[in-house]
């Protein structure tokens, strides 16, 4: 039964719980069904609502306790901090989350939890819920699980024929690193169950094509999460990582995580007045490229550049460093150097596509499709650009040379966050 | 220059095209019922709206465009917008000009016609998505679910499948406060179209959405505040950044969202 003591536990472990920054309700299309509670719809996931922090909250994210024996230098909830903790009756849990789901709230439950007594025992706790909301309580909304490293075979796969996604988090991208900061803790305990759950979801796969009613195992997959600017790890090092587990069929999602200087007493870590945002955001928006459109990690970064540039997007970034790939015909280039063309997203790019075997694209077309122009202009020949007689034909990256264009692609807002960030380094010298 | 005069309905825009081509002529504008007609018009003619007329227009669009254009086109429709009315016209005209075998002028986003027309659509898809966001219900005592909303666009007829999908199990009703109509789901069947006849006599309020307190069920106190406990909790105070939840939540949904609202006094 919930009280007026289940609003305090509440407050408590979604405090515990909120640094893992993965909220997404992705990759799983179910359609309802009946006598049952609930379906998820794919593509992206439903966003219910934006905390104050702007962050999505798809899901309920919480954790079952807080209490931990392990002693982790980068999270709340170590062993030697003092803070508040708590522990969910697991009735509560189940009852928050379906209540919850009824009401709109949530697409949702996305369950972790510290590590108490052994992993087994936590994963089994963890696996009990799963089980009890799927076959008890019907529901049949989004589960993501956090698997508990160490956990045994066993518990892994009778969970993921629960939830539809698990996680395991890396948090930090070179070994030795993670060591410092977690003793307990080494690369090989978070690659062990990450593949078992992807040998689970490609066994999965082949009973399906024998059985068509083989139960779906992570349907959604698997994600995980690396903590920004906790260490000295170089943007080239988690982008490494990031391109080698994407290789792994079951990795849907790599997520990045400025660091948020939760234990300011460790002289291992830096002490951060603000969380480094803007890198965090260039991390991501250098994921997207490799995901989306079809770039490498040595093109975004390498020996020369090992972090990414503050002040502009990576796309940008490597357009400046590569002016011999342009200037870009819009009327004839390929989709995939469409894509490359600082300016022009997913969508412009399609739209080009398609309309391009009507009439030559103008200027005022690109416009109109979303092309943002003030960038774009400086890479791209189309109709009218291209012709001599035109007064107001623009002069190009090659004519103007990267760097005499690159200030002119800075607005003053970017310049300022950039700069108050690389401030912030500067008080990291472990 | 020619005009036609149609009534804002569906019906009467398909019409309109409908005798354009009897009349092998091209209005240059399609005014709504109640528009000034324009000094320099030459002519205006007043679209009568006929089902069948309309039927066939619809008929012939089916056939020579794509599902997916067609229901691009029903979605625009649904937007309200005035904007839309000539560019949906002409859109439509367009596409029974075309010569037999021509590539598909729905693909051709330099069209101004059809850019228009897809960017509406794209916005009414768009606030369709609020509404599976932001709908927060409250449970009645009887059991039902209550979620109030006014969308600036007529979305309710896209968002009812979902929500029959997802809660099958449970009766509700979602109510568009400012088209003053809802969809009331029983609990099982299909999702049926409902009015009030007398709105200052329904149990909740169409100003903020709430259920009256002598009918909302007795957990839900408990509930809203568990959520808006869990709203403040799970923000990252260090990160705060309120324009971007602005951006993605714009404040004019704000009062009929549940963890937005300020808790009940405890009656
Ligand atoms: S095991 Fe997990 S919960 Fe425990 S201290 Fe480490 S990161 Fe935190």
């Amino acid at each position: 039964m919930l009280s007026d003591l289940t609003l305090e536990k509440l407050r408590i472990l979604t405090e515990s719980a909120k640094y893992d920054v993965s909220c997404s309700s992705s990759g799983t299309v179910r359609k309802g069904k009946q006598g049952m509670v609930g379906n998820t719809v794919g593509g992206i996931g439903i966003c219910h609502s934006f905390a104050d922090d702007g962050r999505c909250i798809s899901l309920l994210k919480i954790m079952l306790t807080n209490y931990c024996m392990y002693d982790c230098a980068y999270c709340v909830n170590r062993r030697s901090n003092d803070i508040k903790r708590a522990t969910l009756s697991v009735s509560e849990l189940e009852e928050i989350t379906i209540e919850f789901y009824r009401r709109n709230y949530i697409e949702g439950l996305f369950l972790s939890s510290g590590v108490v007594r052994n992993p087994d025992y936590t994963m089994e706790r963890l696996t009990a819920i799963v089980r009890d909301l799927r076959l008890v309580h019907r529901f049949n909304g989004y589960i993501h699980l956090k698997a508990i490293p160490g956990a045994s075979q066993e518990l892994l796969s009778e969970a993921g024929r629960y939830a539809d996604r698990m996680s395991v988090n890396i948090e930090i991208p070179r070994e030795e690193s993670l060591k410092l900061l977690a003793p307990e803790k080494d690369h090989r305990s978070v690659f062990q169950p990450m593949k078992l759950i992807q040998q689970g979801v490609i066994e999965n796969k082949e009973d399906r094509q024998r059985y068509r009613h083989a139960p779906r195992f992570v349907p959604a997959g698997q994600s995980t999460q690396m903590i920004v600017g906790a260490t000295k790890d170089s943007d080239r090092d988690i982008l490494t990582m990031s391109s080698m587990l994407y290789n792994q069929p079951s990795m849907r999602r790599v997520y990045y995580s400025g660091y948020v200087s939760v234990n300011t007493f460790d002289s291992r870590l830096p002490v951060l007045k603000q969380p480094p945002l803007v890198r965090e955001n260039r991390l991501y928006q250098a994921d997207w490229l490799l995901r989306f459109y079809h770039f490498k990690v040595e093109e975004i970064v390498d020996d020369m550049h090992p972090n990414l540039d503050l002040d502009i997007d990576p796309k940008l970034s490597w357009a400046l460093r590569h002016p011999e790939a342009f200037p870009v015909d819009i009327n004839t280039a390929d989709y995939e150097m469409l894509l490359r063309v600082p300016g022009i997203g997913n969508k412009s790019a399609w739209l080009i596509a398609n309309s391009r075997r009507f009439n030559r694209l103008t200027s005022f077309d690109l416009k109109k499709m979303g092309v943002v122009m003030k960038k774009a202009k400086y890479f791209i020949t189309c109709h009218e650009l291209a012709s001599a007689f035109d007064q107001t034909s623009v002069i190009g990256i090659n004519e103007l040379r990267p760097e005499r264009l690159r200030p002119l692609l800075i607005t003053n807002e970017q310049k300022k966050l950039a700069e108050a960030e690389k401030q912030l380094s500067f008080d990291f010298e472990p | 220059m020619i005009s036609y005069t149609f009534d804002n309905t569906l019906d009467g825009l398909l019409t309109a095209v409908f005798e354009a081509f009897a009349l092998h002529e091209q209005p240059e504008q399609l005014l709504s019922a109640g528009d000034q007609i324009p000094l320099f018009c030459d002519r205006n003619y007043q679209v009568v709206t006929d089902e069948e007329k309309a039927g066939r227009v619809w008929k012939g669009l089916e056939k020579r465009l794509p599902k997916e254009v067609i229901r691009m086109l029903y979605v625009s429709w649904l937007s309200e917008l005035p904007e839309l009315n000539n560019a949906l016209f002409h859109y439509i005209c367009k596409v029974f000009r075309q010569p037999e075998g021509a590539p598909g002028i729905e693909r051709n986003f330099a069209d101004p016609d059809v850019l228009a027309v897809t960017n509406i659509a794209r916005k009414v898809l768009h606030e369709q998505l609020r509404m599976k966001q932001f709908i927060r219900f409250q449970k009645a005592k009887d059991g039902t679910y209550l979620a109030v909303v006014a969308p600036d666009h007529n979305v309710l007829p896209l968002i009812t499948d979902h929500f029959r999908d997802r809660f099958n199990d449970q009766p509700w009703l979602i109510y568009d406060a400012k088209r003053h109509y809802g969809y009331y789901y029983e609990g099982s069947g299909v999702p049926a179209r409902i009015t009030f006849a007398d709105e200052s006599a329904i149990t909740f309020s169409l100003s903020d959405g709430r259920l009256d307190d002598d009918v909302l069920s007795s957990e839900d106190h408990l509930l809203q505040e568990l959520w808006r406990t869990y709203f403040k909790a799970i923000c990252i105070r260090e990160r705060m950044n309120p324009r971007k939840q602005l951006n993605d939540m714009p404040r004019r949904y704000w009062k009929y969202i549940t963890e937005k609202q300020e808790p009940r006094r405890n009656s």
